[in-house]
């Protein structure tokens, strides 16, 4: 225990006297939650669109104030020949175009099947996907009122071929929980929490101790009568009270900046994230005793770290559409596991009895990191 | 294993894979005993010593340091001994103080016994009231006898000390070693390999490693009677190469080594004189400055030994 402390307290002094490391180890973190929050993100919003009307009605006024006032649409003008129309695309002075009919109003007051062309750039796939879906829900809903107000209205509903119109008319409502406004940052930003404290977390425990190796401390150590579990419980516990300090840091940023919610329990959420950086520690301890030289424990660290919790954990392409092997893979990707704890207590308050199981895979990953750490750990130091 | 030595070892061997680096190693080091362990670069001794501290397994054989069988307790012998390596192992980052207080917590001094041994290192490293310097800033020297002061703070009875001096000047070296003869002075053992050769003289015994086997054991004296029979000859000459390729062709010349500018030739026969060699020498075209006989040093022991081992 004397032992432990003795460690323990040489490299908190160490950490201390390098000032440079340590404010990168807090800091940064939180400063790349900021660069990576902003610039990333799926939401579209003011697509600049151009309206070729050729009905020049209320109704179409009404179609276009819906595609303005929705906040996704920024209207850029009007305008009426086809070939201007085209130009506006190819130099991308606007990215869509709302191409209402002639007689459009009268079409629908005769209740005739109206169509509405809406042409989009496709030079960027995603984008012209999320707008097409934009357009198709604004086109539907503007039906629908339509279709409502039609219902509602006694005198339109005898008008239509004599017959009266009854039955029951089936209304989408949707409701989408804990993300009322699909923000893409509540979705994004405890992804960019587990990614950013995944890499700290893995890349300063293998640096503390594969620094030592090289600069011939370690054999010094070992000759000292310390056993390997007192030396690296002396050396991790500092960095997993820095990683520990830095990961709430930037949960506090992220419900600054980015109005992230906390809705869950804070306990909780502080025992999930100790789980997931010990397992993390443990994963760059066994990169500590494969690696020589501090270059390589920083490259090793750096993928071994960055590229799964990026790809394969769920942080931003959704583990259900993978291909069967790679979903397979992502089972050994801890941030796999606290992302579901974390995203469960943040954005729905959910309770343990939600995710208890990836509690315990996160467990299990730290269980097997440590063990097989101290394995190799066993080999080299005597 | 034997209650009066301080470091028994006993057909000491250790291979890694195919390559044997330690073979067959036996010596004992009696307790307060300064012993030198030389061998060029890659001849084993730094595996023995890290065998002896209980830091890597003997493939066969056994060793006993302080009584203690390095196979079986290495932990054990490791509260025993201290060790200072060739690298400076100190935290350099941290002050002279906070290195001590490291040392001092790994090793489980606490107390009035820390601050006693604090207060000796600090003192026998000429670096009280330098405290808070930070251990990078200070000069080689101070370094070298703040490692050797961490090495020692827990009093082991027996130090290994591997290359201790390596790129520092001579001064601090010769301080070094009155440092490591106060210590052997107080009855403790010392272990310690180097490459100066004129360092080796401080040692009471000597054993000279070469290939992982021990080549020749004893005190530099006893050392130096391989050449009893066989008298060394110093040869001044304005061409050395040249001297050196005439007196190979003699049959009375043994072999010839160069030191510095001058021509060592060791003597197959003792009847050859002075006037009879600088005659000879002449004829080969050979100015000869000087002959004068030399008492053999040890890096001519040394030489002697490693090339007789090669040649067996």
């Amino acid at each position: 225990m004397g032992k432990i402390l003795a460690v323990g307290a040489k490299e908190m002094r160490q950490i201390l006297r390098d000032r440079r490391t340590l404010l990168i180890l807090l800091f940064i973190p939180a400063f790349f939650l900021l660069l990576y929050g902003y610039a990333l993100s799926f939401d579209i919003r003011n697509v600049r669109l151009a309206v070729q009307d050729r009905d020049r009605s209320t109704q179409s006024r009404e179609l276009v104030s819906a595609f303005v006032n929705s906040g996704y649409f920024a209207l850029v003008g009007y305008e009426d020949s086809d070939a201007a129309l085209a130009r506006l695309v190819d130099e991308g002075q606007v990215r869509a175009i709302l191409s209402i009919p002639s007689h459009f109003e009268r079409d629908l007051q005769l209740k005739r099947p109206v169509t509405v062309q809406v042409v989009i750039d496709g030079d960027n796939a995603n984008t012209a996907a999320t707008v097409t879906g934009y357009a198709r829900t604004l086109i539907a809903e503007y039906g629908a009122v339509q279709m409502v107000a039609m219902l509602a209205d006694p005198h339109l509903r005898q008008g239509y071929g004599g017959q009266a119109l009854s039955g029951p008319v089936v209304i989408v409502e949707p409701r989408i929980w804990y993300n009322p406004q699909l923000r893409s940052a509540l979705f994004l930003v405890p992804g960019l929490i587990a990614y950013i404290s995944m890499i700290t977390a893995v890349v300063s425990t293998a640096l503390s101790v594969v620094r030592e190796k090289e600069r011939g401390t370690m054999e010094q150590v070992r000759m000292a009568p310390v056993g390997p579990v007192a030396y690296i419980l002396g050396k991790t516990l500092p960095y997993l009270a820095i990683s520990f300090t830095s990961a709430v840091l930037i949960v506090f940023a992220a419900m600054v900046l980015f109005d992230m919610p906390m809705r869950g329990s804070w306990p909780l959420l502080l025992f999930s994230l100790g789980l997931f950086l010990v397992g993390a520690q443990a994963q760059g301890l066994l990169i500590s005793t494969i690696a020589d030289t501090q270059q390589v424990a920083f490259q090793i660290a750096l993928l071994s770290s960055m590229l799964p919790t990026m790809i394969l954990s769920g942080f931003i392409f959704p583990i259900s559409s993978m291909p069967t092997m790679v979903q397979g893979i992502t089972h050994i990707v801890p941030a796999r596991y606290f992302l579901v704890a974390l995203r469960a207590i943040v954005l729905k308050g959910a309770d343990i009895t939600a995710f208890w199981q990836d509690l315990v895979a996160l467990a299990i990953f730290a269980t097997v990191a440590i063990g097989l750490a101290s394995l190799r750990l066993r080999k080299e130091w005597a | 294993m034997r209650e009066d030595l301080a470091i028994d070892v006993r057909g000491l061997t250790r291979r890694f894979g195919d390559f044997v680096a330690v073979n067959d190693l036996s010596f004992s080091v009696k307790p307060g005993e300064l012993f030198g362990f030389l061998g060029a670069n890659g001849a084993g001794k730094s595996t023995t010593i890290r065998m002896l501290c209980g830091l890597l397994r003997p493939t066969a054989g056994a060793a006993f340091v302080g009584g203690i069988d390095v196979g079986s307790d290495p932990e054990g012998v490791k509260q025993r001994i201290g060790y200072m390596s060739q690298r400076f192992s100190l935290y350099e980052p941290l002050t002279v103080d906070q290195n001590v207080q490291f040392f001092g917590g790994v090793y489980g001094l606490s107390g009035e016994r820390f601050a006693a041994r604090r207060k000796f290192v600090l003192e026998m490293a000429g670096l009280a009231g330098r405290e808070k310097t930070l251990t990078r800033d200070l000069p080689g020297g101070w370094r070298q006898r703040l490692a050797l002061g961490c090495a020692i703070l827990h009093e082991p009875s027996i130090v290994f000390l591997d290359e201790p001096t390596g790129g520092v000047d001579p001064l601090s070296r010769r301080r070094f070693w009155d440092l490591i003869g106060d210590l052997s002075s107080k009855g403790v053992t010392v272990l310690v390999t180097t490459h100066y050769l004129d360092e080796a003289e401080h040692c009471h015994r000597l054993a000279i490693i070469h290939a992982g086997k021990l080549a020749a054991l004893g005190t530099a004296n006893e050392l130096k009677q391989v050449f009893a029979s066989r008298p060394i000859v110093e040869v001044q000459a304005a061409q050395p190469v040249l001297a050196m390729a005439a007196l190979d062709r003699l049959d009375a010349v043994e072999k010839t080594s160069l030191f510095g500018t001058a021509v060592h030739a060791v003597m197959r026969d003792t009847s050859i004189s002075f006037a009879m060699l600088a005659a000879s020498l002449a004829t080969s075209g050979v100015e000869v400055r000087g002959i004068a006989p030399v008492s053999p040093s040890l890096e001519d022991v040394f030489l002697d030994v490693v090339e007789r081992v090669g040649a067996a």
